[in-house]
């Protein structure tokens, strides 16, 4: 291990040695930078090792609503943004607009460092490259498991079982965690139990919808039985207020990001039974499915279209120096995500993603009209789940809103 | 005032009138009948991290750049995203008035189509609401009058407070609160005795929770307004008021409110507009489960991945038109009154 580890930083150094000059990290680069990104730590790492580069400015926006301006941040002509850092969700909009270029000359000038994997192509061009991979997986309380002498859950079904026991030995009123905040979320968790009882979201080929299926009635079926044990107000709770009901030991099971998974005991007055309790495992199935009900993600960075060439190389060198290799031998760094960067060693946090990918779990799917199934989930799900729709009805609601919406973006007919 | 005075008297404001706010209408109105072309798709090979490669769909980018380029506006869609499901739904609503079993089997399938169900919400906010501010604002301003001088000033500012703190922030403590974990989520838990009873869960307790955050928000408005209204309450009509023996009550209802009155229909106006357009407490609240409102809308069509131009631009225009129908008997009334002293 430690030789291996010992190669690849050799192997490194003399790869970054040619442009390591002046101070810090030795990252020269001759223009602006500007970089939008989401908040969470391993991105604000990536923006923070990019901006020690010198030579030229490097300013970063990484925000929550990065993808409510990343598209008219990089629209103008020249462009806000010189690079967007993105996920396969939202690299699909960028795409869609056009606003984003490949970087396969930018690869091999300065892309010594990435390993194959990184290189997210599309028709045969470079147009982002990954740093980091993501998944929705279980979280747990192995000391509640423990004592009711009862495994993880690998299915849905083995999770509910496990919440009633629970629930009726009064260890917990609502034992099961879940983001089910109306919206984007919600969406997001039908999308993972639609992929596990292997419902497709659209007719193969085409654009047109097909989660009125019995696929997406089990789906929701299953989401209501889980809403059963969650905290009343779930249709409220996003990562943030899950995590929180966790952290406080009112949760003893939940489905939750593994970008997530290495601070979920390190925040501020989480309790010592969550600290000691806490365990990671990889994502259920349902169903007697053998496909994870969960889709598979990857964070990466992009480099925009309508800015000079030396800005764009500019950024390149800046974002390259973000996700050098040698950051990777900071414990810090290493336990912020699933990095995809040549010399990482999965930390104890890393398990539910790993084992997300050995599963078969799949890809987000980067459809150019699925952000509108998405939106269009977010929207109508809600009133089955608060009981006022029959299953069958809230799916027809969600396939008319997806109609109507890709009829204007000009998907459909 | 002479018309020749009165054009140039007008024309500054006229002209910022007609660049911030004509313009804009007539830039939505454009962007609500053009929707994007229709999309040129291509199967292509896509390879990412720890799937590897697959077949996927994507867009023609050279294909429609040449469209965009012979049109730039889009494709002309007419009213055709006004009469779609997510707007006035005419072919929905068309179907359900056929096939309906009756009156309470259209209006809740009519309640199932977004626009109705955010005019649903969106009407009983606003009319109620803007009565409750009013008398609320009455009421107060009338309170603090009839201080003493020396406390007026600190209770002016007390009172103000709901309406300083920015909508959000008021929405998000007032969210907080209600929880169910929160102290006044808690403690309507132990009061009913149901540890389930949620808030946040219930359609008919949100909407009061947004109501009565409105009214919490916009009541210090209408104080402020009725109170400066009440320094220029001429004092000897009350002293003669009082000398015919009049009550309490009856000087304030006689004397008082129709001294008031043309604030009144102010402030009337005024919530009428801003409560149509309400949409903080839907974002504060996570309330989109539970109540939509037109604005809401518009933000949900703009943010995210989808960002939907047309049909935000046609609710828009929905909305301007909904504020014009709401403030038509007001405005014609004004204008009777205003002929009628002319």
């Amino acid at each position: 291990m430690f030789l291996k580890k010992f190669a690849l930083t050799g192997a490194m150094l003399a790869l970054t040695s040619t442009t390591a000059l002046a101070g810090g990290h030795g990252c020269e680069i001759g223009a602006r930078v500007s970089i939008v990104g989401n908040e969470f730590p391993a991105i604000q790492t990536v923006g923070a090792e990019a901006a020690k580069c010198s030579g030229g400015e490097v300013s970063t926006n990484l925000t929550a609503d990065h993808q409510k301006i990343n598209v008219p941040g990089m629209q103008g002509d020249p462009a806000e943004y010189t690079s967007a850092i993105i996920a396969n969700s939202s690299i699909v909009a960028l795409m869609n607009e056009d606003v984003i270029r490949p970087l396969d000359d930018l690869v091999a000038k300065h892309g010594g460092a990435l390993s194959k994997n990184q290189l997210i192509t599309i028709d045969g061009k470079v147009m982002a490259v990954a740093f980091m991979a993501n998944a929705q997986h279980l979280m747990y309380r192995k000391d509640i498991l423990a004592d009711l002498g009862i495994a993880p859950p690998a299915s849905y079904e083995a999770m509910l079982e496990a919440a009633e026991m629970i629930r009726s030995k009064g260890i917990m009123e609502n034992p099961i965690g879940g983001a089910y905040k109306a919206g984007w979320n919600l969406a997001q968790e039908f999308n993972n139990m639609f992929l596990g009882y292997g419902g497709a979201h659209f007719k193969a080929g085409t654009a047109e919808p097909s989660v009125n299926s019995e696929a997406g009635v089990n789906t929701l079926n299953m989401m209501k039985a889980l809403s059963g044990y969650m905290n009343p107000d779930f249709l409220t709770h996003d990562s943030n207020a899950t995590n929180a009901e966790y952290r406080a030991g009112n949760v003893a099971l939940l489905n939750m990001w593994g970008s997530r998974a290495a601070t979920q005991t390190t925040a501020e007055g989480v309790t010592e039974e969550v600290k000691n309790g806490h365990a990671v495992a990889g994502p259920m199935t349902v169903g007697g499915g053998t496909t994870p009900a969960s889709t598979l993600w990857w964070d990466g960075w992009t480099v925009a279209k309508n800015i000079s060439d030396a800005e764009a190389e500019a950024t390149f060198v800046a974002l390259m120096n973000g996700i050098r290799p040698d950051l990777m031998s900071d414990e810090d760094v290493r336990t912020q995500a699933v990095w995809l960067i040549d010399g990482y060693e999965p930390t104890e946090a890393a398990v539910g993603v790993f084992e997300a990918a050995k599963m078969g779990t799949i890809a987000y799917p980067m459809l150019p009209y699925m952000g509108l199934m998405h939106t269009a989930l977010g929207a109508e799900l809600p009133d089955f789940m608060n009981g006022s729709e029959s299953a069958e009805q809230t799916l027809a609601d969600v396939e008319a809103a997806y109609v109507a919406a890709a009829k204007e973006k000009g998907f459909l007919q | 005032m002479k018309h020749a005075t009165f054009f140039w008297f007008f024309l500054p404001t006229g002209l910022a009138m007609l660049f911030f706010i004509g313009f804009s209408m007539v830039s939505v109105l454009t962007q609500s009948i053009f929707a994007p072309h229709e999309a040129v798709l291509k199967e292509v090979e896509t390879c990412t991290p720890l799937v590897g490669c697959t077949t996927e769909t994507t867009v023609d980018h050279a294909a429609t750049a040449e469209k965009r380029a012979a049109q730039p506006l889009g494709r002309f869609v007419g009213l055709d995203i006004y009469f779609d499901r997510g707007h006035l739904a005419v072919q929905e609503v068309a179907e359900i008035w056929a096939t309906a079993s009756g009156g309470g089997d259209f209006w809740d399938r009519l309640y199932n189509l977004p626009f109705y169900r955010a005019m649903a919400f969106t009407l009983v906010f606003t009319f109620v609401v803007t009565p409750f501010v009013i008398l609320l604002g009455l009421m107060i301003a009338l309170a603090v009058n009839a201080l003493h001088a020396r406390l007026r000033g600190l209770m002016i500012f007390f009172s103000l407070l709901p309406f300083v703190v920015t909508p959000l922030i008021g929405g998000l403590v007032l969210f907080w609160m209600f929880d169910s974990r929160g102290i006044l989520g808690s403690a309507l838990q132990y009061l009913a005795g149901d540890p389930d009873l949620s808030l946040k869960a219930s359609t008919s307790l949100m909407w009061i929770s947004i109501i009565i955050w409105g009214i919490w928000h916009a009541a210090p408005f209408a104080f402020v307004i009725f109170y400066a209204g009440l320094q220029t309450l001429p004092q000897d009509q009350i002293e003669a008021a009082r000398i015919d023996g009049a009550s309490r009550w009856q000087q304030v209802r006689y004397v008082v409110v129709p001294h008031l009155m043309p604030l009144v229909t102010f402030v009337a106006l005024i919530q009428l507009m801003d409560n149509f357009r309400v949409f903080e407490p839907v974002v504060a609240f996570n309330a989109s489960a539970h109540a939509n409102t037109l604005s809401w809308f518009i933000y949900n069509d703009l943010s995210g991945e989808t960002r939907q131009l047309s049909s935000a631009s046609a609710t828009s225009v929905m909305t301007i038109i909904g504020v014009a129908i709401l403030l038509a008997p007001v405005l014609v009334r004004s204008w009777r009154d205003f002929k009628g002293k002319v």
